[in-house]
């Protein structure tokens, strides 16, 4: 652990994030240079082996928070709290065990593999730079956890672009799964997928948060999917958290316009279907 | 609804279109598909990844690969065979008569193009008039799609504006020589649930002013209630299921478009309920290099007898506007 690393007094909530802020800078040779807060002052906490939805439009500054959970970014301001250390501050080298606690799944799943890798290796890559034991042994785990998440071992040799969407998003889960982490951060990970591939891997995720007790960040826009999984939402807009609270507090109350946005396809669907059904029916 | 939908614009004719790459399998990307578009009415195309509807979008442009074969079918637009059309021909169709609004907006824009110039463009190449009039028409369509200052609108790079702008500056050139069809691919699942709500009152409203027919291509059902007149249902390849949107949201019948159905009701539950594992559709999508006969669904199927597995099922009409590809309702 890191000289800097600061631990927490008690037990606290598995993640806490307090007045977390991150700055980009905008423009550079031929322009002028502004700072941008991408976030600023963003509170958060999750308990161990809950699940949190940020919500919010693009640009609201969410994915942003991700990668300063994840710590793929270094915070400008603000502490990170995981599991009683501030990770906020921590150096690289100090950083390699929160890494494996902490994992990542992204929109793209495609885009996040080597396409020249197959599929076993997509999945032991993180063990290896780990050091968490000799080829054979790396291996052997990677094909565990592949069978867990659903991948036939009878595919491991195959070529991640062989994969389709959702097997794709399965080899993600389980080279995120392999490192045993605490939390996974999930970035828009269900976006894109057609219903029924939507459906599988939502089942799945459910099913491997309670077999490895794990704690989720759900990173989306799809507010009514988030009401179906998670403990607590939190609403982004312009880089600040403007409506949080229990989800069903959240839905039978919105107060904010953003909330209300995004929950508009979802109210027009009922509306329409519930008259389209109330005409004929 | 508005228009007059008695009127045929586009007829597809038993279409079956083969991709024949080098060096791999052929893949049976349609399979005998057939569907009728009246004139002012919107069509939605319901199906999931790599079932063939949006071969089926750039097939009716002709905008397939070199690799593509169209096996048998006829594409009718307005009395004419649009697959036995002269490449002349073809190019006075495309963005005039049938436009095509493409899946993902931010790659169909020029990137060092002003976007007006690039409305203007479609302008350009299908009407004589000059330049001072293109100006004018596309500020106009830059407000009939929204932007209250088309003036600086014009004048922006496509990086320089949002996800849902870029969308309206796409539909803005798709609209812009009036069209009788547009062919809307995925037009909002690349945006955020409250442009996604923007942008379809938007297409419904062009609907409205203008008596533009729509072929919407999507995978979430959910749009449709409202918004579509009709609704086909695609699977490997086959149109499996059609008919009006409330009879494929009222009483579906292929076991697939059931499923879809469910699955779409996620929208309805109650959000009370927490962590509740979703309805699922068991099984992979079908494998469309297989070239032997039988239900292409079969596998996945949970009515599925064993005539589905060695016979192609033939369509069966339950009324006079649904029909449906289903050894449960006939042969």
């Amino acid at each position: 652990m890191g000289s800097d690393a600061r631990v927490a007094k008690s037990a606290q909530p598995f993640l806490r994030v307090r007045s977390l802020t991150k700055r980009y800078v905008r423009g550079g040779v031929l322009q002028k240079r502004i700072h941008v807060d991408a976030v600023r002052g963003i509170d958060l906490e999750i308990p161990a082996c809950k699940t949190l939805a940020l919500v919010g439009s693009s640009g609201s500054g969410k994915s942003t928070v991700a990668r300063c959970v994840t710590r793929l970014e270094r915070p400008d301001a603000g502490e990170i709290w995981v599991g009683g250390t501030d990770i906020a501050g921590l150096a690289n080298r100090a950083l390699l065990t929160f890494r494996a606690a902490i994992q990542m799944i992204c929109q793209d799943a495609v885009t996040s593999m080597n396409p020249r890798f197959s599929a076993a290796e997509t999945v032991e890559e993180p063990l290896l730079i780990q050091r968490r034991g000799a080829a054979k042994q790396c291996r052997q785990s990677a094909l565990e956890i592949m069978s867990e998440v659903g991948v036939s071992a009878d595919w491991a040799n195959r070529s991640v672009m062989e994969f389709s969407g959702g097997q794709r998003q399965r080899l993600a889960i389980a080279r995120a799964l392999v490192l045993q982490p605490k939390l996974l951060v999930l970035d828009e990970a269900l976006s894109g997928l057609d219903l029924s591939t939507e459906a599988e891997i939502i089942n799945l995720l459910l099913d491997v948060q309670a077999a490895h007790s794990l704690t989720y960040l759900f990173i989306s826009h799809d507010l009514p999917l988030m009401a179906r999984l998670a403990d607590t939402i939190a609403v982004m807009c312009n880089g600040t958290i403007v409506e949080q609270g229990p989800k069903s507090q959240l839905l039978s109350n919105p107060s904010h316009p953003e909330t209300k946005s995004l929950l508009l396809p979802a109210k027009i669907f009922q509306k329409k279907y519930a008259e389209m059904l109330g005409v004929s029916g | 609804m508005a228009g007059d939908l008695s009127e045929e614009l586009l007829r597809v004719v038993n279409l079956t279109i083969t991709y024949s790459p080098p060096a791999s399998a052929p893949v049976r990307a349609l399979r005998d598909a057939s569907l009728k578009i009246n004139e002012s009415e919107v069509i939605g195309i319901l199906g999931e990844s790599g079932c063939g509807k949006s071969t089926l979008a750039s097939a009716i442009l002709r905008l397939l690969p070199s690799y593509a074969h169209n096996d048998t079918g006829s594409i009718v637009f307005r009395g004419s065979d649009l697959l036995t059309m002269t490449e002349a021909d073809l190019r006075k169709v495309r963005g005039r008569a049938i436009s095509l609004i493409s899946q993902d907006p931010a790659l169909c824009l020029n990137p060092v193009m002003k976007v007006g110039d690039q409305i203007a463009e479609v302008l350009r190449a299908h009407l004589a008039i000059g330049k001072g009039e293109r100006r004018r028409r596309v500020e106009e369509l830059l407000q009939a799609v929204g932007f209250e200052q088309p003036r600086q609108i014009y004048s922006a790079y496509p990086h320089q504006l949002s996800g849902g702008q870029r969308q309206r500056v796409v539909i803005a050139q798709a609209i812009a020589c009036d069209p009788a069809l547009v062919i809307a691919d995925e037009p909002t699942s690349k945006l955020d649930a409250a442009l996604q709500a923007e942008i379809l009152s938007l297409l419904s409203e062009i609907r409205k002013r203008r008596g533009t027919a729509f072929l919407v291509i999507t995978h979430d059902p959910t749009i449709f209630p409202g918004f579509a007149d009709r609704i086909a249902v695609m699977y490997a390849g086959g149109i499996v299921e059609a008919g009006t949107t409330e009879d494929i949201f009222r009483k579906p019948l292929h076991p697939y478009t059931q499923a879809l159905v469910r699955l779409s009701e996620r929208y309805l539950t109650n959000s009370g309920e927490t962590k509740m594992r979703f309805p699922m559709i068991d099984g992979e999508p079908s494998d469309s290099t297989r070239v032997n006969p039988g239900c292409r669904f079969e596998p996945r199927c949970v009515d599925r007898m064993h005539v589905c597995i060695d016979s192609d099922p033939q369509e069966v009409t339950h009324n006079p506007s649904h029909r449906v590809s289903c050894f449960k309702y006939g042969k």
